[in-house]
């Protein structure tokens, strides 16, 4: 009797949920804010620049393991939400060589030399969008809508202008190529919620203290044009559902992830409202996800029959 | 709400439709009986019978080898083939005492046993010791060590273990069912060594049946309640069990009996009533064989020492040849290397997959989605207690808490990266916890 029986340790069943499907719910969420920022900017031709940096960041992935001689992980799509995310963070006018140049350093700098999946402890598309940032500020603060060049809604507000809240909820703006739009963006924060890819811990977090913070120092106090208005501006939407929401480079605690939350919010505040430049979300995350290690070491969970079983 | 529960824990699909409706059919085995000595925590038993002797069915043939030990009784009638090293269930190879049936279940004559009001604490422990009465949950410790904490005045619940909150096994749920009056008899002879304890019937709401049926049953029982538990794994592990019922909760440094609280499941407690109202020791148990790969999936009265071959067999064999067996339930039940070895005091079920999850699933990466913290029941942090593991980092395993772990799987059922997380945490927490008994 053939008795080849598969050993091993219990449990021996296993949740459906897999990292691979819960990355490509992550691609499908921001398709939305992807297809609008790619129609939004059709005359700069900004699906070149998508595609061209979502391709780069696949293929270095596959490069460098290749020449590693380590295992190929390209299938479980972290690397496609990488690429696409840096693709979402550009001007869409930004020369398509630098998209690879971002992409590149974001997997191979940011990710890979520090290990992989999981290991990195920035997130790779918004350290890599930094250091486009410090390499070429120029091209990666020229931003035109319509052909028409100029200053951002959230520079204009900074400066004391006043801006429409309604175009800057629908996306029709000057930005990068995601973040322009709030209700794309919402769609697919929405789909995550639904999902149960995140949890809106963090997101509700972040902005809430976020809007604290300029309820106390924006000087408009409780002005609900000049909330909104910071609300929709710049990159908050896009960071606070999908950079900061990033597993790997956030707390593991419902407790660590309030407290980053509000770090989150508070960092993006002071940047925004007393920096040199009118954006702020992406330097508040990358200095939220060093603090990560931090918040874990006052956060440790209280076990069970110690104090955790409330 | 109204539902007691814990904080973790996850829902898995519970599978026990396959059996559930499935009456307990008694299973007379017709090849050899193999009875592993070590069928509890504590010291062997030692045997005492040899090669050749003819015995009864419910006659001794191995004796406890101390305290925290238990007899072991033949369960048929037959001679004695040896003392041979067999499989357990769990695979290693182990001690038994083999015996021959002779198909004709001669059954020794039993001491006529006194009504309960007459007997004396020590009495009744003693017949339940002297039955070999253990933990049949799973755990196997010895019934009558449980049942003598320190201060049984302080003890005031008892709680009977009814979650059965492991997918698949029905076997509780019909013990439930079908012999309410011997778990209500069980409740009460242990209620009668604790003056201030009331006995509580602890079950799933997914068992509505088994809720109403006790509840009718306990109508008449000043000291006995029915309480309904949320759905949940693992609702019937003891630690998250005494917290629901009670809101008092132990950490891994506890006794139950710290709590107030003695925690006995439901074959225990019918053991309890078979030893002490009908002076019979222990020779059987309901076991339930299901899986996607068994023909007529069902619950077996099955004699201690039986074949799981046979048991298959009397579920109508194999649909197709599984590539997975498991003794005891998909969450915390050891897969079995071979169908060849015998049912023991602690067997809960045999269950038969075709496809194995486990192997079709292989390790990526984590990626600190914390699934994992947000079901451990014991509120600590698997994915880097594993860590700690692999790294063989004892110091900060033992810092972060990773003895609190009382390995019941929900970490690694959760984990989309498909990580062996308590397998790590388990083989770490071994090591451990025998450098902690050094010290």
């Amino acid at each position: 009797m053939n008795e080849n029986y598969k050993v091993s340790a219990s449990p021996h069943i296993r949740d459906r949920v897999k990292s691979s499907n819960l990355m490509l719910l992550v691609v499908i969420a921001l398709l939305p804010a992807a297809i609008f920022g790619m129609w939004n900017f059709r005359h700069e031709n900004a699906w070149i620049l998508v595609a061209v940096t979502t391709v780069s960041a696949v293929l270095a992935e596959y490069i460098y393991e290749k020449l590693m001689h380590k295992p190929i992980t390209v299938n479980d799509f972290s690397a496609v939400v990488t690429g696409l995310l840096l693709a979402l963070n550009l001007p869409p006018t930004l020369p398509w060589w630098m998209g690879v140049l971002g992409a590149v350093f974001a997997i191979v700098v940011v990710k890979q030399l520090f290990g992989g999946l999981g290991q990195n402890f920035m997130n790779p598309a918004l350290a890599a969008r930094c250091f486009l940032l410090i390499s070429f500020t120029g091209d990666m603060t020229y931003f035109v809508y319509d052909g028409v060049t100029g200053a951002t809604p959230l520079a204009e507000l900074k400066a004391g202008e006043a801006v429409n809240t309604m175009d800057m909820l629908l996306g029709n703006i000057r930005g990068t190529i995601g973040e322009t739009s709030v209700i794309a963006i919402m769609i697919g924060a929405m789909f995550l919620l639904l999902m149960g890819v995140i949890e809106i811990t963090i997101p509700a977090s972040y902005l809430l203290s976020f809007i604290v913070f300029i309820v106390l120092f924006g000087g408009h106090g409780l002005d609900a044009q000049y909330i909104t208005a910071h609300l929709c501006g710049g990159g908050l939407m896009l960071g606070a559902w999908f950079m900061a929401t990033d597993y790997v480079t956030s707390p593991i605690t419902t407790k660590g992830r309030i407290i980053y939350g509000i770090c989150l919010g508070l960092l993006t505040g002071l940047f925004r409202l007393f920096g040199g430049s009118a954006e702020g979300v992406s330097y508040a995350i990358i200095i939220g996800n060093l603090l990560v290690p931090l918040i874990e070491k006052v956060t440790l969970p209280k076990p069970f029959g110690k104090g955790g079983e409330k | 709400m109204g539902l007691l529960t814990f904080k973790g824990g996850i829902h898995p699909d519970d599978g026990k439709r396959f059996s559930k409706d499935q009456p307990v059919k008694p299973l007379l085995p017709k090849g050899d009986m193999v009875y592993p000595l070590s069928q509890h925590i504590g010291a062997p038993a030692n045997p005492v019978v040899k090669k050749g002797d003819h015995v009864l069915k419910g006659q001794m043939i191995a004796d406890a080898g101390g305290f925290v030990s238990a007899p072991i009784y033949s369960s048929v009638s037959g001679t004695v083939k040896g003392l041979e090293q067999r499989f357990n269930p769990a695979g290693t190879k182990v001690e038994c005492i083999v015996i021959e049936n002779d198909g004709e279940y001669n059954e020794v004559e039993y001491d006529p046993v006194k009504p309960l009001d007459e007997m004396s604490r020590e009495e009744i422990l003693d017949m339940i010791a002297r039955a070999g009465i253990v933990g049949m949950g799973g755990a196997g410790f010895p019934t009558r060590v449980k049942l003598s904490p320190k201060e049984p005045d302080k003890i005031d619940y008892i709680i009977a273990n009814c979650a059965e909150c492991e997918p698949y096994i029905t076997a509780d749920y019909r013990r439930m069912l079908e012999n309410t009056e011997e778990l209500v008899s069980g409740m009460r002879i242990v209620l009668s060594l604790f003056p201030n304890a009331k006995g509580i019937f602890a079950v799933e709401d997914n068992k509505k049946d088994c809720i109403e049926k006790l509840n009718h049953a306990v109508a008449d029982e000043p000291r006995m309640d029915v309480k309904a538990l949320m759905t949940k794994y693992p609702q019937g592990a003891e630690r998250q069990l005494i917290y629901a019922v009670t809101k008092r909760a132990i950490n891994s440094s506890m006794l139950p009996a710290d709590a107030g609280c003695i925690v006995d499941n439901v074959e225990t407690l019918i053991g309890i009533h078979t030893a002490v109202a009908a002076g019979k020791p222990l020779t059987e148990r309901v076991v339930t064989v299901s899986g996607d790969a068994v023909e007529a999936p069902g619950n077996f009265r099955v004699l201690l020492g039986t074949n799981h071959r046979e048991l298959i067999e009397a579920a109508g064999g194999f649909k197709t040849e599984p590539e997975k067996l498991i003794s005891g339930g998909p969450m915390m039940g050891f897969a079995m290397v071979t169908l060849d070895a015998p049912v023991t005091k602690t067997s809960s079920s045999i269950l038969a997959f075709m496809e194995d999850e486990v192997s079709k699933n292989p390790e990526t990466a984590c990626i600190n989605c914390g699934r994992c913290v947000e079901a451990c029941p014991s509120r600590i942090i698997p994915s880097r207690l594993a860590d700690y593991a692999r790294r063989h980092d004892e110091e900060s395993f033992v810092a972060m808490n990773g003895l609190e772990c009382v390995e019941c799987g929900s970490c690694s059922y959760v984990c989309p990266a498909k990580r062996q997380l308590k397998q790590a945490i388990g083989a770490m927490r071994k090591i451990a916890l025998a450098n902690k008994r050094k010290k």
